[in-house]
């Protein structure tokens, strides 16, 4: 039980008589941190929600975009970072699983996953491994039965999460627009319990993660179950074509307290349930245990008489079991009976509404005491350093992850994993770009700009897809919220957001705030997680490989911003410097360049300039495209004068690489000067060598045939090893 | 009476039916490619009802169906649509299960052999080639022989095997109907797809629903396509 002294006297004065022993369990799952959002609700409404595209409805646990032609495309992000670090398979495999049901719940189907993974060090901690393999066969497991395609997403170590593990997942939804479920209940209607049957697994989960990792509580950990899920998908989709639906809500965090509470709370009504009449896995479970029960595969409906024959029919259909558990009342309380015994009865809004925290925020002392960037030893051998950096897990290929995955199933992946963003098609001709991007080095030297930065960098993979971003989601990962330190960077990277979601004119349309994110070793760095989504309006970009000839332009300045690099973290083990900071005027600028150089198809790709800097950027199309280069970096677009490895190494952001025939060269460069972008052609794709140089010195000089069998190998050599 | 495809009209009104049990994920793929790409007359049949006599093909689509609960595709093999199934399959009709529909048809003894889990013990989902090595069945007459077709594959339990008796008939019988050009999952003789003696009956591990059109095969999706349209031949779509 995590009640807090200011709680319990709140209950006293607003209840005025002694819980009963279910009602505290029922509040203490409710009002969890993970449930309820106390520390962070207040600041939430900072972000904007509203735009053009966005649809807002009462009761969506996911986020509605128009998308035209009466289609709509619904978007969730959730994590299952506790359960994740104890049991990693069942952990990630059940992250999938509900946030599935969030998308489903808005009555449309799901068509694509995409997941943000992070471990410790990989290179020396074995545990982290076993975390890290467990944790993507889980999700390969359960996405892969669901049929849904897992397109896209990250991966990223750092000793941060030594003994941990993020786990986020997003997922997309598609539907039309006149099907999605207008949540509403009258009296009388009946409350049902549909899909896996309640079991002991998971009880208190959400109390669980909302307190820091200490002990390894498995029955907080809940079991999962695609098989269910993806007849529970059929069922639903089935009962949404036939109207037996109305309202609708997935069992999540908190259990049935939270789904029967927070339903009530958001139609305005009241709702009678009987534990007695739930389906459960074996019998003596006692009621608490069914209200706190977090089961997965379960999902809860409010239909009418009229319409539950039909329901059940096609719950009959699916063999997917439904009780019948209650019904609507009109007195707005949350009444919950075993037989004819009153267990809790308590206004909804007092158990859905929990009282909202003022955390207090310091600035942390250790953002004053980071070592100022040293000067690095002098290393001369890029070539040695951009093979290794190649190779490091941060930055090699993730094919060993993502061809785990299933991401052809639904026959809508236009542009495939492993590039910068995905590409589905949608049924109006449409196609929708969707990316997720995190970076835990940068938001650790500096939490808002940080945050700016994964934002800007999701904006830029989706931009490079041709398509222009159109809402975000976000998934904001601290430690513990009472700290007030760690609360000071929570407000930081939030308004850091918001600051260029408005600027944008990006909304938000949905996220999660996870709190309690450390164990015994302390907590993870800053970790906001953010998920763009784009709209293609006609043809698709396919973007083809350089050939001989070709030229590289790249758009947009680099500055003097080596922190939180991988060449400062990973080449040079230094945390500290300063960290890349979006000038939002450029942002915008280089944006609205490089989509009008797609849809005028001037360029024959696209690639963003992130992990690694320019050097690996530059790396990766002579990997994918099997040639080398010869390129001159005297020309590059800085802000100052710069040393050579802050010109290859720094991780500034707004930055593009483009492929450009040579016919199209001289337009391009118009173009560009037009546009008023700070650009530079910086050389030519040719022969099997890539060749970079500074103030005609030669600083980097390799084969693309030892690039690609460093960058495709990294991960496999290290994971062949146990 | 309507027109094809290409423009041929049609005076046989076909039916294809696309059996789905429950945990089949790509059953509505494989529908969009027969009906939108190659517009065939298709209907989705429950596994529950029995399938109608006049049926001219029938396709087990890819999935987990019954979550590969006790085996990849043991469960569905029982159940009663099968007997329909192997009703149709003995008169001749074709019949192609891709994926788990070929481990279905591969438990339901309708094609020999078995298929276990890939030697890299992972789920594998990546571009392959598959080489034509029989182009009389019902799904690869319009074939050459050897032809590369560039394929998706996705499954977790893809490694063909037979024993060498086995692989010695199904060479005798021109049983081998595609294998993969290179090492892909450690299957036997690098078989990814066999057929009945008769050559009406095909499974396949990679799925054709999958690169049949250009936007999302990177390739060449005309390979992958000749095997609907050796399937429309067989069935006498053409006048």
């Amino acid at each position: 039980m995590s009640l807090q002294k200011h709680e319990s006297s709140y209950i006293k004065n607003t209840i005025k008589r002694k819980l009963t022993k279910t009602e505290l369990q029922i509040i203490a799952a409710e009002w969890s941190e993970h449930c309820s959002y106390k520390s962070s609700k207040k600041h939430l409404s900072i972000l904007p929600t509203t735009g053009r595209n966005v649809i807002i409805e009462k009761g969506y646990d996911s986020g509605v975009l128009d998308v035209g032609d009466g289609y709509v495309v619904t978007v969730h992000i959730e994590s299952h970072n506790h359960p994740s670090a104890v049991e990693p398979f069942g952990g990630a495999a059940t992250g999938v699983g509900g946030v599935i049901r969030d998308i489903l719940s808005a009555g449309t189907r799901p068509i694509a996953i995409l997941d943000g993974l992070r471990f410790g060090n990989i290179e020396n901690d074995t545990h982290a491994r076993w975390l890290f393999k467990n944790a993507v066969s889980g999700i390969a497991y359960y996405g892969n039965c669901l049929g849904i395609p897992t397109i896209g997403g990250e991966v990223e170590f750092d000793d941060c999460y030594k003994n941990y593990a993020l786990v986020d997942v997003a997922a997309i939804g598609f539907g039309k627009k006149d099907q999605l479920i207008k949540n509403h209940a009258s009296k009388d209607d009946l409350v049902v319990l549909i899909g896996g049957p309640t079991g002991r697994d998971g009880v208190g989960g959400s109390q669980f993660a909302s307190d820091s990792l200490e002990n390894e509580d498995r029955s907080a950990v809940q079991i999962p179950d695609p098989f269910i899920e993806k007849l529970i998908i059929e069922t639903i989709l089935e009962a949404r074509n036939e109207k037996c639906i109305n309202a609708m809500k997935d069992l999540g965090g908190g259990g049935l307290s939270c789904a029967i509470s927070e339903t009530a709370e958001s139609l305005g009504i009241g709702i009678e349930l009987n534990v007695d009449s739930v389906h459960t896995r074996e019998s003596g479970l006692s009621p608490d245990e069914i209200m706190t029960s977090e089961s997965q595969e379960r999902m809860l409906i409010i239909t009418d008489k009229e319409k539950l024959p039909k329901l059940k029919q096609i719950c009959d259909k699916f063999s997917v079991t439904c009780s019948i558990i209650g019904h609507v009342t009109e007195d707005k309380m949350m009444h919950v009976k075993n037989g004819s015994d009153t267990l809790a009865l308590l206004p909804a809004e007092f158990v859905a509404r929990a009282p909202l925290l003022d955390r207090k925020k310091i600035k942390p002392k250790y953002l004053k005491s980071i070592k100022k960037e040293n000067k690095m030893e002098k290393t001369l051998d890029y070539s040695e350093i951009i093979l290794k950096l190649l190779a490091s897990p941060n930055i090699t290929s993730k094919h060993w992850v993502f061809r785990q995955y299933d991401h052809e199933v639904g026959i809508r992946t236009v542009i495939k994993p492993g590039y910068d963003a995905s590409v589905l098609r949608l049924d109006n001709g449409k196609f929708l770009s969707a990316k997720i991007d995190g970076n835990p080095k940068h938001c650790y030297l500096d939490p808002r700009h940080g945050a700016i930065g994964c934002f800007e960098e999701a904006c830029r993979n989706v931009v490079c897809t041709g398509a222009n971003p159109i809402g975000m989601v976000d998934h904001l990962q601290f430690g513990n919220p009472e700290d007030p330190e760690i609360f000071w960077t929570f407000m930081e990277s939030l308004e850091g957001l918001a600051e260029y979601g408005k600027f944008l004119r990006v909304p938000c349309v949905g996220g999660k705030v996870s709190f309690y994110n450390e164990t015994t070793l302390g907590p993870i760095k800053p970790t906001p997680l953010i998920g763009v989504l784009g709209i293609i309006d006609e043809t698709p970009f396919l973007p083809t490989q350089p050939i001989d000839s070709d030229y590289l332009i790249i758009i947009g300045k680099t500055k003097d911003e080596l922190g939180g690099s991988e060449y400062f973290e990973y080449t040079h083990k230094f945390i500290g410097g300063t960290c890349p900071c979006v000038d939002f005027k450029d942002s915008k600028i280089n944006m609205q360049a490089v989509l009008s150089l797609i849809k005028n198809r001037l360029v024959k790709s696209v690639h963003d300039c992130s992990k690694g800097g320019f050097a690996i950027a530059v790396s990766e199309l002579s990997i994918f495209g099997d040639i080398g280069c010869n390129v001159d970096i005297e020309s590059m677009p800085t802000m100052e004068n710069l040393s050579s490895e802050k010109i290859l190494f720094s991780e500034s952001h707004s930055r593009y690489l483009l492929v450009v025939a040579q016919k199209n060269l001289e337009y391009t460069k118009q173009f560009l000067s037009k546009k008023k972008t700070s650009f530079a052609v910086l050389g030519k794709f040719t022969g099997d060598q890539v060749n970079i140089m500074h103030k005609s010195k030669k600083l980097i000089k390799t084969t693309v045939d030892i690039m690609q069998k460093r960058y495709f190998n990294g991960l496999e050599d290290l994971l062949k090893h146990g | 009476m309507y027109t094809n495809f290409i423009g041929e009209i049609i005076t046989k009104i076909v039916k294809v039916g696309v059996i789905v049990f429950p945990g089949s994920n790509c059953d509505r793929d494989m529908f969009h490619v027969l009906t939108d790409v190659f517009h065939l007359n298709t209907q989705y049949f429950w596994h529950e009802n029995g399938l109608p006599d006049n049926i001219d093909a029938v396709v087990l689509p890819g999935g987990f169906s019954y979550g590969d609960r006790l085996r990849a595709g043991v469960i569905a093999a029982n159940s009663p649509v099968i007997d329909d199934v192997k009703k149709l399959a003995n008169k001749g009709i074709p019949v192609l299960g891709v994926c788990n529909g070929f481990q279905i048809l591969v438990e339901s003894n309708l094609l020999p052999g078995v298929l276990l889990k890939n030697d890299t013990l992972n789920f594998m989902c990546q571009w392959t080639n598959l080489i034509v090595k029989n182009n009389k069945t019902s799904f690869t007459n319009k074939l050459l022989l050897n032809q590369k077709i560039p394929i998706p594959i996705a499954n977790g339990e893809g490694r063909y095997y037979a024993n060498s008796q086995l692989l010695d008939d199904l060479k005798k019988n021109n049983q081998i109907v595609f294998t993969y050009q290179n090492h892909v999952n450690g299957s036997a003789e690098q078989i990814a797809g066999v057929c009945n003696v008769d050559g009406n009956v095909v499974g396949m591990m990679p799925h054709p629903e999958r690169a049949t059109e250009s936007l999302i095969n990177p390739l060449d999706n005309k390979p992958s396509s000749l095997i609907f349209e050796s399937l429309i031949d067989a069935i006498g779509v053409k006048n």
